[in-house]
C-alpha cells in the first residue's frame, strides 16, 4: 500500500451531501474482478454526457483546468455512503486522488480509503466552505497541504487546521502497513481466544 | 456496571485490545457474494493466504446472477459471467460453503443467512456488503466491510474496529394496519437525515419494534445503512429463538438450549448508558414513500413534494433541488397522484415471505394497470418455493406480475436490465440513488403492499384504501 505523509495539491471542490458510492463507481463501470482499470468509471454518470459515453460534460469539476490536476477533494456530509463497494476508493485511487476532506464520511468507505493509502480527513462543514472558496480564486496556484504527521490542513491563506484521525489508521497509512500481517503476530492470542470460546459457544463452530 | 447489548457482544468477542479505543474482534462468521466476495477470495490466493476456518464461511450469487427462468452462468450484465466462474472457482478452491445458481439454498446473502441458521442471535458476522446490518434484526452483531478487510476476516477470523458511540432508538406506539417496517425505517431517515447515525451502533428498541416479527426486524435494520448506522441491533426474544430453531446450521437439542439460555443475557441491561437516544413516535405513521435521490427525501403517502424554498440550511436546500430535477417532480404534488411506469418487489429489503404474502393480500382478484411494468423477484430460492406452495405465484402472475428466480435482479443496474431511461418505479428496494436502477430511472422506495398497490393503481397509492 502506498504511504501517506504528506501532499501539497490542487482540491477539487465537490460541496455535495451524502455522495454515495453508486455515483462515485456506478455498478455498470465495474466489469471485471479485480481492483483496476476503474479511473475512467469514476463519477461516471456527472462527468460523462450520457450513460456509458466517455463525452465529457465540461461543467462537472474533474474535467476542468487544473482540478484535472486535483489529488484532494473536498466533500460534503456523509461522502461515500451507500454501497460498501471498495471500487469506489480504487477508482478515486487509481484517477490519483490522494485524501478528501469532509464533514463526514459513510463507515465503509472510509475504512476502505485507509486500506488503500488514501487519506479521509474530517473537518467541520463551514471550514471545508471556506477552503473551497480560497482555492476557487485560483485552483492552480490557491493548493492545500494535507499533512499526517502533524495531523494538519493547511489553507492557501495559511492557516493551519487541526484534525482528528484514529491512531491505527494513522499508523497504517504512515506506514503502509499490512493489516493481515500485523494480524498474524497475534496468532497465539487469536488461537487462545478460540480454546476459550469453543467450550463457551459451541454452536459457532461448525 | 450495567452494560448494552453492544457492550456485551464487544466484550464476548474481544481477542485483544489495541489501544485508543480500537478492539481486535473475533469474527464468527463470514458471508460473500459473486460481486465483492470474488475480489476478496483472489486477491487473498494471490498473497498466498488461506481461508483460517472455511467451514465458518459461505457464499452465494446474487448480485450478477440473472433472475429470469431458465438462468446460467451468461447473464446480461456486461463481463457478469466472468464474475459467477470465478467466485465458483476461488470459493471451491477455498473450501468455502457456496450456495450456487441452480441451488435449492441459493439467494440474497441476507436472505439467505437467517434462513440457513447462519447468522444466529450474538454472533458476529461480516460480509463485503453494507446491508449485512440486517441481520440485527436476530440479534447479530453484523456489518458491512469492504473487500480488504473481508480479506483480513478471512484470513484472521478477527478485525480490527474502533468501537464506536452508542445510541438507542425507542419506536414508541403501534402502527396501524397498513404501516409496516419499512415504513418506520423511512421515517426515522426522514426524521433524522441519512447521516443522523454516522459513527454510532444503534439499538433499535421500544413497543413498535418488540410487536415486529423477525422477517420485519430484518427489514427494519436492513436500511440501517441507509441511516448511516455503523450497523443497527435488536435484542433478540422468544420470536427469535422460536425462528432459529430448526434451521439447517443452527444448533440443536442440547447445544440449542445453550445457546438459548446464552442469548437470553444479551439484551441491554436496565440503566445501561447511551450516548445518544431519540425516539419515533410510530403509532401516527401513514405508509411512507420517498420524492428524491436520497433516503432522507421522503414523506407520507398522504404528503405532497416540498418546496426546497422553506429548506433553510443550504447543502440540505441544493440537494433538494437537484433531486427534484432528477426526479421530474414539482413542490406541492400530492405524491398519490404521481403516476408510475413499473413497480419492483424484491431486494435484502423487502422480499421475504412474508412481503410477498402482504402484497399478494392486495393483489388477488385485481390487475396491474395498463402501461405498468411490473416484477416480484422473491429473495431466495427457498422464499420462491415455499411461495409457490401457497399459490402466491399464480396471485402475481394473475396480476399481471412477473415471477422472477431469486437474487438482487433490478435493486440496481450494472448495465444489464433495468427499467428505463426516466421512467418512474416505485420499488421494495433500499436505494433511490441517481442511476441507482437505471440510467436517469426515477425510483421511490415504498413497502411491498405500497408497491402492489401503487402498481394497481398505475400511481403512487395508499395500500389502506385496498385493505380487505
Amino acid at each position: 500500500m502506498e504511504k501517506f505523509t504528506r501532499i501539497t495539491a490542487v482540491a477539487a471542490p465537490l460541496l455535495r451531501i451524502n455522495v454515495d458510492t453508486d455515483a462515485i463507481i456506478p455498478s455498470r463501470e465495474m466489469k471485471t474482478v479485480g481492483k483496476t482499470g476503474l479511473a475512467a468509471g469514476l463519477f461516471a454518470g456527472w462527468r460523462y454526457q450520457a450513460p456509458g459515453s466517455r463525452d465529457e460534460n465540461p461543467d462537472f469539476v474533474l474535467n476542468r483546468e487544473p482540478y484535472r490536476q486535483a489529488r484532494i477533494l473536498l466533500a460534503g456530509a456523509n461522502f461515500g455512503c451507500g454501497s460498501s463497494r471498495e471500487h469506489a476508493v480504487w477508482a478515486l485511487q487509481e484517477w490519483g486522488m490522494r485524501s478528501i476532506i469532509a464533514p463526514s464520511f459513510g463507515a465503509i468507505f472510509a475504512g476502505n480509503c485507509v486500506r488503500n493509502g488514501i487519506l479521509p480527513v474530517v473537518l467541520d462543514n463551514a471550514l471545508i466552505e471556506d477552503l473551497a472558496r480560497q482555492v476557487e480564486a485560483d485552483p492552480a496556484s490557491r493548493l492545500l497541504t494535507v499533512d499526517l504527521v502533524d495531523c494538519t490542513v493547511t489553507a492557501p491563506d495559511g492557516r493551519r487546521h487541526a484534525f482528528a484521525i484514529a491512531a491505527a489508521d494513522r499508523e497504517m497509512l504512515l506506514e503502509g502497513l499490512d493489516g493481515i500481517a500485523l494480524t498474524m503476530k497475534r496468532d497465539d492470542e487469536i488461537l487462545a481466544f478460540q480454546g476459550h470460546d469453543r467450550l463457551r459457544r459451541p454452536w459457532i463452530y461448525l | 456496571m450495567a452494560r448494552s447489548i453492544i457492550d456485551k457482544l464487544w466484550d464476548d468477542h474481544l481477542v485483544a485490545d489495541l489501544g485508543e479505543g480500537t478492539s481486535l474482534l473475533y469474527i464468527d462468521r463470514v458471508f460473500l457474494h459473486e460481486r465483492t466476495g470474488s475480489v476478496a477470495l483472489k486477491e487473498l490466493a494471490a498473497a498466498n493466504r488461506r481461508v483460517r476456518n472455511p467451514e465458518q464461511v459461505f457464499c452465494t450469487m446474487d448480485h450478477i446472477v440473472d433472475t429470469l427462468p431458465g438462468r446460467s452462468d451468461s447473464t446480461r450484465m456486461p463481463g457478469g459471467t466472468s464474475f459467477i466462474t470465478q467466485t465458483r472457482e476461488a470459493a471451491h478452491a477455498a473450501g468455502i460453503t457456496l450456495f450456487d445458481i441452480g441451488s435449492s439454498d441459493q439467494g440474497i446473502v441476507h436472505v439467505v443467512s437467517p434462513e440457513q441458521g447462519i447468522a444466529l442471535p450474538g454472533v458476529t458476522l461480516v460480509c463485503p456488503d453494507s446491508h449485512t446490518c440486517t441481520l440485527g434484526g436476530i440479534g447479530a452483531l453484523a456489518w458491512g466491510i469492504g473487500s480488504t478487510e473481508a480479506e483480513h476476516a478471512l484470513a484472521t477470523k478477527t478485525l480490527a474496529v474502533r468501537k464506536p458511540r452508542s445510541m438507542r432508538i425507542d419506536f414508541q406506539g403501534r402502527l396501524a394496519a397498513g404501516v409496516t417496517a419499512k415504513d418506520m425505517i423511512l421515517a426515522l431517515i426522514g426524521a433524522h437525515s441519512a447521516s443522523g447515525g454516522v459513527g454510532y451502533a444503534i439499538e433499535f428498541a421500544g413497543e413498535a419494534v418488540r410487536a415486529l416479527p423477525v422477517e420485519a426486524r430484518l427489514t427494519l435494520c436492513n436500511m440501517g445503512v441507509e441511516f448511516g448506522a455503523w450497523t443497527v441491533i435488536i435484542a433478540p426474544d422468544q420470536a427469535v429463538f422460536d425462528y432459529v430453531r430448526g434451521r439447517p446450521y443452527a444448533p440443536r437439542d442440547q447445544v440449542l438450549e445453550q445457546a438459548i439460555a446464552y442469548w437470553r443475557t444479551l439484551p441491554s441491561d436496565p440503566g445501561a448508558v447511551f450516548d445518544r437516544e431519540i425516539t419515533l413516535d410510530c403509532s401516527t405513521l401513514a405508509p411512507q414513500v420517498t420524492w428524491g435521490t436520497s433516503p432522507q427525501h421522503e414523506t407520507g403517502i398522504d404528503g405532497t413534494v416540498p418546496d426546497p424554498a422553506g429548506e433553510p440550511d443550504t447543502n440540505r436546500r441544493q440537494a433538494m433541488e437537484r433531486a427534484l430535477a432528477y426526479m421530474a417532480l414539482q413542490p406541492g404534488t400530492r405524491l398519490d397522484q404521481v403516476p408510475i411506469q413499473a413497480a419492483f418487489i424484491g431486494s435484502c429489503t423487502n422480499s421475504r415471505l412474508s412481503d410477498l404474502r402482504a402484497a399478494a393480500a392486495i393483489l388477488e382478484g385485481r390487475r396491474v394497470a395498463s402501461g405498468v411494468r411490473a416484477i416480484c423477484v422473491p429473495g431466495s430460492t427457498q422464499v420462491k418455493l415455499a411461495a409457490e406452495r401457497e399459490g402466491l405465484d399464480r396471485v402475481f402472475r394473475a396480476a399481471g406480475f412477473e415471477w422472477r428466480e431469486s437474487g438482487c435482479s433490478m435493486c440496481f443496474y450494472a448495465g444489464g436490465e433495468s427499467f428505463g431511461f426516466e421512467e418512474r418505479v416505485v420499488s421494495s428496494t433500499n436505494r433511490n440513488f441517481e442511476n441507482r436502477q437505471g440510467p436517469r430511472t426515477r425510483t421511490h422506495l415504498a413497502s411491498p403492499v405500497t408497491v402492489a398497490a401503487s402498481a394497481i393503481a398505475g400511481r403512487l397509492a395508499d395500500a389502506r384504501a385496498l385493505a380487505r
